[in-house]
């Protein structure tokens, strides 16, 4: 049997933490992602164990969900709406603006770890699209050249 | 002085943070007293950030605003200035709405009981505290409340299901998986108003007898989600929610629960099973969520303007909002002006205006300043209407007779530049990347959908037969609206503008 990951106690104590709610299931999975970043694999058997499921089941809800990583995301995300009120007010110029400055396709991360490209469908900024989230700040009424900007700002 | 100024999500990503830094930068720097209060948004988006200042005539406002705006408006003493929109209630896009699901949003600190208590809140749920179940759920009928989430079901009847089934436990599900494109009014309201729908929710578990609530709020919110936890810890200290609300000895208390990114889940059935930490697949009915919903109990399941609005309903009669409306479509809607327009935001009427006034008059058409081509009504499932389709009025039974669906009232305005078939193609595809698999016509429809499009796109005109066959399976076939509904912005994208699927002399991606 190989040795615990550092991560199991502090996986157990989040998994623990939740055991009281009614359906814990997604928000140990939030928890989890909040703490790693990702949900670690080793979380897996640690929460069917917990629920009384079976780890194919626990692989098959973390697997249904766009929210949740198998790895940690870039140091800085970038999240790109896709939808049609973006796409009615210049969403493609931005989108390939997106994908021309991080030089990177949709669900990719740099190499370097510095950015992910994510696509978001509706972020509920429709009357003032087209609209992007970075590092969770919310931008509406963007075009390249104040992504551009934006991207550049955050590099320290 | 007392300014206010929007902290929704819209507002702050049109700068409103950096406003308000300006604001107390300056007042600080000149010595000058300022209260300010983190509002909602009015809902004039195209006007945001848009400050408000008290005085003796009301509430006088500025924008849209810039940080280097804001020392000429203290230079004004707040009066004359380029950015002055005099008072902001008189301004025409406000002062034409019946606002009753929305009369406090963007007036209030969404997060003071007390400002909530001033201005009508808890009046609803403290007549509903002295009514029996069967006469809350009676009004709420009499009311004529459709479901406000698309699909229009009655809410009294829904209630009175929930209200005769019999069970040690009940549950009031808010579904708050505000997914369509488009639609922004479940948004604007939980970062706006929140306790008018912890009110809501409160007077549906009186009336159905459940004393367990859950909001399931999509997590591409966290403006929302934060709003709403911190209103609900508020509330319950106040003794709004918990065993004995408002000293009444009934009990209720609800919890915040976040989404993960499925669009799915904004099908109730799949709602469901996400909340109870399955994967977001959809039930096949029956039974109803009604008899065995949450947890296999019985659950009302309401969009969260469905509930934020039976606190209005309590407060002043069922009569007064069924006096609202048109033919079957009773009260007021929010309706979400959206896409390549003017003048976008939430616009609350009565039912019955045509679209083309929606579009025209009060959106002022397309921002481009180009024709408008097509809007889409009702969210990515929803159907595209073309001009000529402008003097349908708005209401649940005259957008199905036009061949599409009101769904949670967004409009998305397109201009003359918008590839038609390039949007059916879409609406397959998105339909493909989010299906949950659980039904045929769904999973592979959708994926032979966007291969359709492609062929009659390469110039198979052959093709066109097979996608509005495989458009009538998918309509006929599927489980859940995500498949049975796609085919509406494909087929009236192929109507609207045929020449759209024709070759074109780029290639499209």
């Amino acid at each position: 049997m190989p040795a615990p990951a550092p991560e199991t106690d502090e996986i157990d104590r989040i998994v623990a933490d939740h055991l009281h709610l009614e359906g814990p299931m997604l928000p140990i999975l939030h928890a989890l992602q909040a703490a790693f970043g990702h949900v670690p694999q080793a979380a897996v058997g640690r929460i069917a164990q917990a629920l009384n499921l079976g780890r194919a089941e626990v692989h098959g809800v973390i697997s249904f969900y766009h929210d949740f990583r198998d790895a940690p995301a870039g140091a800085r995300v970038l999240r790109i709406c896709r939808a049609e009120a973006c796409q009615a007010q210049g969403g493609a110029a931005l989108e390939e603006a997106a994908r021309r400055l991080t030089g990177l396709d949709w669900g990719e991360t740099s190499a370097d770890g510095a950015v992910t490209l994510e696509p978001v469908y509706c972020l509920g900024l429709c009357a003032c699209g087209p609209a992007a989230q970075l590092d969770g700040a919310l931008h509406g009424r963007l075009d390249a050249t104040r992504l551009d900007a934006l991207l550049a700002e955050g590099v320290a | 002085m007392r300014i206010y100024l929007p902290a929704d999500a819209a507002a702050k990503a049109l700068g409103a943070e950096a406003v308000a830094a300006a604001v107390l930068r300056e007042a600080a720097a000149r010595g000058v007293a300022v209260d300010l209060i983190r509002t909602g948004t009015r809902g004039m988006i195209w006007l945001e950030p848009l400050l408000e200042v008290e005085t003796d005539a009301g509430r006088t406002g500025f924008g849209p605003l810039t940080v280097a705006e804001i020392p000429a408006l203290f230079d004004a003493a707040f009066g004359d200035h380029p950015k002055a929109l005099g008072s902001v209630e008189r301004i025409p896009w406000f002062a034409q709405q019946t606002r009753l699901t929305f009369a406090r949003c963007g007036r209030i600190d969404p997060l003071s009981l007390a400002a909530y208590e001033a201005e009508g809140g808890l009046t609803g749920l403290r007549r509903a505290l002295a009514m029996s179940d069967a006469d809350i759920v009676a009004e709420l009928t009499e009311s004529g409340l459709r479901g406000r989430g698309g699909a229009g079901f009655p809410t009294g009847i829904k209630w009175e299901t929930v209200r005769k089934a019999q069970a040690e436990r009940k549950y009031v599900v808010c579904n708050a998986d505000e997914g369509d494109s488009g639609t922004f009014a479940d948004r604007m309201l939980m970062e706006g108003d929140p306790f008018s729908l912890i009110e809501g929710m409160a007077i549906a578990g009186l009336g159905t007898g459940a004393e367990k609530g859950f909001v399931y709020l999509r997590s591409e919110y966290p403006d929302a989600i934060a709003v709403m936890t911190r209103a609900v810890e508020i509330a319950r200290a106040a003794g709004l929610l918990g065993g004995d609300v408002l000293g009444s000895g009934r009990a209720f208390d609800m919890e915040i629960r976040a989404g993960a990114g499925a669009y799915v889940c904004g099908e109730e059935t799949s709602l469901l099973n996400s909340l109870e930490g399955k994967r977001g697949v959809v039930r096949a009915k029956p039974p109803l969520p009604a008899l065995e919903g949450a947890f296999g109990k019985p659950t009302v399941v309401n969009n969260v303007i469905s509930l934020a609005t039976v606190p209005v309903i309590f407060e002043r009669g069922a009569a007064h909002f069924r006096d609202f409306g048109l033919g079957r479509s009773r009260g007021t809607i929010p309706l979400q002006i959206a896409g390549n327009v003017k003048h976008g935001g939430l616009f609350e009427t009565a039912f019955g205006l045509p679209l083309g006034a929606i579009v025209n008059d009060i959106g002022g058409g397309t921002r481009s300043g180009r024709p408008v081509k097509a809007v889409q009504v009702g969210g990515p499932l929803g159907a595209y209407f073309g001009p000529d389709q402008f003097d349908t009025p708005f209401g649940y039974e005259e957008f199905d007779g036009q061949g599409g669906l009101i769904g949670h009232a967004g409009l998305v305005v397109f201009d003359d530049m918008a590839d038609m078939g390039a949007m059916a193609r879409f609406a397959m595809e998105f339909c493909a990347v989010e299906s949950c698999g659980k039904c045929t016509p769904c999973r592979i429809g959708a994926v032979r959908g966007v291969e359709t499009i492609d062929r009659i796109r390469q110039g198979d005109a052959a093709a066109i037969p097979l996608l509005e066959d495989l458009c009538e399976t998918m309509k006929d076939g599927s489980l859940c609206a995500l498949g049975g509904f796609t085919p509406y912005p494909v087929l009236s994208a192929l109507r609207l503008a045929p020449e759209d699927f024709a070759p074109r002399k780029e290639a499209a991606e």
